[in-house]
């Protein structure tokens, strides 16, 4: 029953593994807008401490967005959607699978990474791990709803900053809610609503944007 | 059984065929023909499923294709005009993923002896980038010899970029599979040697 | 290419005889219907707006505490009311499509877009005029002026894709997609948005809670929202007319529309 599933998961980490300096890129995008913040608001640590949550959950919402045209074009342009799109197993699992490594592979890293980077924003070190898992609970419902985006932009003419116009405003709770945590464990209130309600955005994610991704999908090879 | 009625097809914003009626029967081998533009990939495209007609129905034992889609691929091959190959994988992974995408478990030692036997031996373990046209197209068709269980193929220009001992070779296989039972529909350019001369449908005939 | 086929949806059985209310879901019968409506509603919203400028301006008493700033209200209010309508409207009509597969209602949401847009631009731009005066900054953070930002960056985003496709009817279905989506984010949006408010700034002056409102005032407030209300569907009636007619042209009908409405010319 799974063995689509498996199957796309295992092609395209394995993808990824031989294409690996993609996966660098992303991180090093995410490292580098971090970086910049500092010489456009001044390296006063106070400051930093006070924007490090947004700035953390900004930069790893755009290096989600700047990598989301990789996770069908390929695909698309060879055939293989298609393909996908025959299969003998609801499309929604091997969607599923597609996010999945995706975010394994650009999510993951950026969850990784990201509290290294908040050392450098002075940011509480109490507050690395709600940092960390507040990242790992919301990159996952940013990549599935960008899969929706990229299915509804494939192989369109600017596909790339349209697909910024259709998601980015669907990624502000997200935003307010991960960085919400970060700040609430910062100043002490607890982070636990703030995760409680990523989770359970995470849980409708998981649940309705594959089928409306898959449905995109159709529409577009049409 | 695979029936078609009242089928129209809209590119863009052109009317390409309508009224396409048909009716095929197992066993029975069909080549699609028609000038440049008239509609065929996009028929095969209907058949399959992939694109929406603009009207008309296509039933698969009396089903239409839409109702009971997984059903349906289960008993369909397509191969279209995209090889879909990743450039980055061996014929051999490209294959294993292409078969296992559409649900079928098929052992690597299986799918090893297809590629050899489409003349594919000496390019197991090369990434599909360094392989020349022909060589790509084969490894699509290798699937040919693993999927004779699914009933339909329904195939996009197969003989394109083929040397003749290949295109006889497949032209054994399209019969061979009509033979047992199935059904093939075919576009092609050029004349292959098949066992039983091909029905062949006229799209132009529909055009509008 | 000219002769006729039959293009409305053989599945949705319209057929256009009886008395049944779907007859209307056939392009060629909601083309002339739409034609016959669009000048009564922007009559009425003609009507309308003039009696609700009337009520707002001259009938409706001054207010305590904000002075005459606050009569912004009759448009401000109906045009929030009306983009926030317009974009479920919008999401009703593309789950119609998707499920039925009728043509028509793609149509309907793709022309309700731009004025769910202007009205979501008039609120926004009324706000800020309310928002100098009475809390010195053209722009606060306040949580419905950001809810109904992100609202038109969601139209924005609607209108781009389906312009953005040149296949109409990948357009259709792919503005359906992107619609739905937005629908069911919306109160998401508002509610996350609210409660980021309530953490970073304590309760603001509230645009539509006047403490006391006079009977005046909500008058001419829902006469305004009727006048709204009209102009939204006169608007639209037209905007669909010429789209029937592109997506439809090949069909008998609209062949003999433009043959009629050439030889009237």
């Amino acid at each position: 029953m799974l063995s689509t599933f498996f199957a796309v998961l295992r092609r395209d980490l394995l993808l990824a593994w031989r294409s690996r300096s993609d996966v660098l890129v992303t991180l090093a995008f995410f490292v580098i807008v971090v970086c910049l913040f500092p010489f456009g608001v001044g390296a006063e640590p106070n400051q930093l401490r006070a924007i490090a949550p947004g700035v953390l959950w900004v930069a790893a919402l755009l290096a989600c967005l700047l990598s989301l045209h990789r996770l069908f074009a390929q695909d698309y342009a060879d055939g293989t959607l298609e393909q996908l799109l025959l299969s003998s197993e609801p499309a929604v699992l091997w969607v599923l699978a597609k996010v999945l490594a995706f975010w394994l592979t650009t999510g993951l890293p950026v969850v990784a990474v990201a509290p290294g980077l908040a050392l450098l924003l002075d940011l509480e070190q109490g507050a690395l791990p709600v940092l960390a898992l507040s990242l790992a609970l919301g990159t996952p419902i940013l990549a599935l709803l960008g899969a929706v985006g990229a299915a509804l932009t494939l192989g369109l003419r600017g596909g790339g900053m349209l697909l910024a116009l259709l998601i980015l405003p669907l990624f502000v709770p997200v935003l307010i809610f991960g960085a919400g945590a970060v700040e609430a464990e910062a100043s002490g209130t607890g982070a636990l609503a703030h995760l409680l309600l990523l989770g359970g955005g995470l849980a409708g994610a998981l649940a309705l944007a594959p089928l409306a991704c898959a449905a995109a999908l159709r529409i577009s090879t049409d | 059984m695979l029936e078609i009625e009242d089928l129209a097809c809209l590119k863009g914003d052109r009317l390409l065929f309508r009224g396409l009626a048909l009716r095929m029967m197992p066993g029975e081998l069909l080549r699609v023909a028609g000038p440049n533009g008239v509609g065929k990939t996009s028929l095969l495209r209907l058949v399959t499923g992939l694109a929406l007609a603009e009207a008309g129905v296509v039933r698969w034992h009396g089903l239409g294709i839409d109702r009971d889609r997984e059903a349906f691929h289960r008993e369909l091959l397509y191969l279209g005009h995209a090889p879909a190959l990743h450039d980055l994988l061996t014929p051999l992974e490209n294959l294993r993923f292409a078969c296992a995408a559409a649900g079928d478990e098929v052992d690597e030692e299986i799918c090893m002896q297809a590629l050899v036997r489409i003349g594919l031996a000496n390019q197991l373990d090369l990434p599909a980038r360094v392989l020349s046209q022909g060589q790509r197209r084969r490894v699509g068709l290798a699937r040919l010899f693993l999927s004779s269980q699914r009933r339909l193929w329904v195939l996009d220009e197969p003989f394109t970029a083929l040397d003749v001992a290949a295109v006889s070779d497949l032209a054994q296989t399209l019969s061979d599979h009509c033979a047992a039972g199935g059904m093939v529909m075919l576009t092609t350019h050029q004349d292959a040697p098949f066992a039983v001369p091909p029905r062949v449908l006229d799209v132009g005939a529909y055009a509008c | 290419m000219a002769d006729g086929l039959n293009l409305e949806k053989n599945h949705m059985n319209v057929k256009p005889r009886g008395p049944s209310l779907f007859r209307f879901a056939a392009p060629q019968m909601f083309y002339p219907l739409a034609g016959r409506l669009a000048p009564w509603f922007a009559a009425a919203a003609l009507v309308l707006t003039a009696i609700g400028m009337w009520l707002s301006f001259f009938v409706a008493p001054t207010d305590a505490t904000q002075g005459e700033v606050y009569r912004v209200i009759f448009i401000h209010v109906p045009a929030a009311w009306m983009s926030m309508f317009i974009y479920l409207v919008m999401a009703f009509w593309a789950a119609v499509g998707l499920v039925m597969n009728t043509r028509l209602s793609f149509v309907m949401s793709q022309a309700l877009a731009p004025t769910g847009a202007m009205f979501c631009f008039v609120a926004l731009w009324t706000g800020a005029l309310w928002g100098k005066p009475t809390w010195g900054a053209y722009w606060v953070w306040d949580a419905r002026l950001t809810s109904q930002l992100l609202l038109l960056f969601l139209y924005f985003g609607f209108i781009a894709l389906t312009r953005a496709i040149e296949d109409p009817r990948r357009a259709d279905r792919a503005g359906a997609i992107i619609a739905l989506v937005g629908a069911v984010n919306v109160p998401i949006i508002y509610f996350s948005v609210k409660w980021w408010n309530t953490l970073h700034q304590g309760a603001s002056v509230s645009l539509t809670k006047a403490p006391s409102m006079a009977a005046t005032m909500l008058a001419g407030m829902l006469v305004m929202a009727f006048a709204a209300w009209a102009y939204t569907l006169a608007v639209t009636l037209w905007r669909v007319r010429p789209m029937i007619l592109e997506r439809e042209r090949h069909t008998e009908w609209v062949g003999e529309v433009l043959d009629r409405e050439r030889g009237r010319g």
